[in-house]
This record gives C-alpha cells, structure tokens and sequence, in this order.
C-alpha cells in the first residue's frame, strides 16, 4: 500500500482531474440535461467539484480518507439538486470505508458503500434511466474484477470504466422512472440521463489518475466511444 | 413543543405555508420556513439543517417536504443534525404542515402523533 501521502496526493489530484473534466463538460451535461431535466446539471457539477478543488490547501495536512470525507461535504453545499445528497452525501458516506487507508480492497468497499448510498437515498434501481445505470455495472465488474479474478486495481478500474460507458449507452433508449425526467415519460426515451454520463465522466478521471499513480497505462476494451458523444 | 420545517423548492412557497399554518396553530406553533437555494429554486441541506436546528426546542422536529431532492436534502439534514431528533412526514406539504401545526399546540403532542396528524392529510379529497 502507497503511503498516507502519497494516497492524499492521488485523491487531491483525482480531485483536480475531475474538477477539471465537469468544467469542460459544462455545457455538455448542461444540453443533456435542458433536454429532459432542469439544465442545471452541467452548472451543479461544475460548481461543486471546483469549490472542492479551490481546498486543496485545506485538505493537504489530512488523511486521505478525511479529503474524500470533506469533498463529500462540501458538495453537499455547493452541488444543489438532487445532487448534492446523490454525490456528495454519498461520498461522505463512503468514506468511511478508507478509514484504514486506500486498497484494492478498501476501494472496493468504498464503491459499494457509494453504490448503495446512491440507491438508497434516490429509491433508483438499474432501468431507471438514472446513474444508478452507470454505477451498477461499474462497482460490479469492479468489485468481481478484484475480488474473483484477482486483476490489479488499475485493469479491474478500466473495466469498471467501460461497463460505466456501456450503462450509460443504456440510459438512451429507455424511459425514465425516476427524477425529474420521469415526469415527461415517454418524451425521456432517446436521451441520455446527465447523471449517469457525469458519473462516467468522474470515474474516467479515476482511472486518468489511477494510471498516473498506478504507473502504467491500461488498454480499454474496445468501446464505442462515438455513442456517447463527449465533448472533446 | 414539537417544531415544523416546511422544505419548498421555493422560498415563498415555504414561507407561505408556514404563514397559513400558523394561522391554524393559534400562532403557537414553532414552525420555520426553509425553501429555495442560494440560486433560487431549489433545496439547500445547509438551510434544512439550520431550519431544524432553530425549529427544535428540544421535543424534536417534524419535517415536510414537497417533491424529489427536498426529501433527499431534507434526510441529509436530518443525519448532520445531530444534536435534535427529527423525522420526515410523508404527507403532501401543504395539507400536511397545517394538521401537523394543530397537532403540536395539542398538549399531548408527540412526534409521533405529528407525523401521523401530518399523514392523514394524503387521503384529503377537495370534492365531495
């Protein structure tokens, strides 16, 4: 295991990288979402990834899992939404699982403790057109990546990543249950759920910085990277 | 006295129920708006916990709300306020905080009895 800094290193820099990545993806997950939501996503994301990000500062003198604990909170006052519970609070929540440090095998307690915040808190099941869609697959194929197939973090995160975009490809053509966009019904069909691609989004920043951390570069499954359309 | 917190994406909306249940309280009721956002519409942990905290004079809080991320927001800010005793009635919010504001100025008032005062408001018909 890398020790207590260079952990805290890797998640302020996560941080960074995913801070970054929702700026960019603003006015992406902002059309998404004007499409069948409240067209605040994109403004959310961005908002409270970057105040999380303004402290690092703040965060360098902490353990690794007080930094995941305090960007949970402060999203959770700086998202809005929906989102703030749904990312944040459940961040928060998980963060309890890295208390001993992070490891291929406290990661994936973390992911799940997410997981299951996440399902909890929104009352979403997979179908729902929601980013439970991208979360299911990814903490799934990541926790029986590490667990059963005994793959190293950094390949058992990149297949994590893919099942994540393939969940998200899902999210198109079925109709909305839950959320905002339930309200439109059949009118959701055809358009990607914002949550679900953020979520993407975020974890693809895990594993950009995985790799930076993990020393090496990992080869994702062939993925149709077209379909879901980011921005570049 | 058990205390109320009327969670509304809107401000006013919040505040205008809580006007028109302290009407019905006999204006004894503790009862704290706590609608909106920093951007406008919207819910605000931060605020719900606030709300709670000022609403609670030490017999607990009920808490209603209206749609999606206010019942989110509003069991965040039940889990970070942990010092006060507060649960969520699941009762349309309007109907809801005015049985629920009788109900606290009754001397035998109990959360529980709130929250059920609160609940019987989801079979309300306006027509006969």
């Amino acid at each position: 295991m890398a020790d207590a800094e260079t952990q805290r290193e890797a998640v302020l820099d996560a941080l960074d990288n995913v801070a970054e990545r929702l700026a960019e993806e603003k006015e992406y997950l902002t059309d998404l979402d004007s499409a069948i939501g409240d067209a605040d996503h994109g403004a959310n994301m961005e908002r409270g990834f970057g105040k999380a990000a303004d402290k690092r500062e703040e965060f360098a003198e902490m353990e690794p899992n007080e930094v995941v604990k305090n960007v949970g909170t402060t999203l959770i006052s700086n998202v809005g939404g929906a989102s703030g519970p749904l990312y944040g609070g459940s961040i928060m929540f998980a963060s309890q699982e890295l208390e001993g440090g992070i490891t291929a095998e406290t990661s994936v307690a973390f992911a799940e403790a997410y997981l299951d915040k996440v399902k909890d808190r929104g009352g979403a099941q997979v179908g729902a057109k929601t980013m439970v869609d991208a979360l299911v697959p990814a903490v799934h194929t990541y926790k029986k990546s590490i667990e059963q197939d005994d793959l190293p973090p950094l390949e058992a995160l990149a297949k994590a990543v893919d099942a994540a975009e393939r969940g998200v490809a899902f999210t198109v053509p079925i109709k909305a249950l839950k959320g905002r966009a339930s309200f439109l019904d059949w009118r959701s069909v055809g358009h990607q759920d914002p949550g679900a691609t953020s979520t993407l989004f975020i974890l693809e920043e895990l594993l950009e910085t995985a790799e930076e951390y993990l020393d090496g570069e990992v080869d994702r499954d062939a993925r149709a990277e077209d379909a879901v359309g980011r921005a570049e | 006295m058990i205390g109320l917190v009327v969670v509304s994406h809107s401000a006013k909306a919040a505040e205008g129920i809580a006007e028109v249940a302290a009407q019905m309280g006999g204006g004894n009721a503790r009862i704290v708006p706590a609608g909106g956002d920093e951007d406008g519409i919207g819910t605000s942990p931060d605020r719900i916990r606030e709300g709670i905290e000022e609403a609670d004079d030490g017999d607990g809080v009920v808490v209603l709300v209206d749609l999606g991320s206010a019942v989110m927001n509003a069991e965040l800010a039940i889990e970070m306020a942990t010092d006060s005793e507060a649960v969520i009635a699941d009762a349309p919010i309007l109907e809801g905080t005015l049985n629920a504001a009788v109900e606290t100025t009754s001397k035998k008032a109990t959360l529980d009895s709130v929250v059920e005062r609160a609940e019987d408001a989801r079979d309300y018909r306006k027509l006969n």
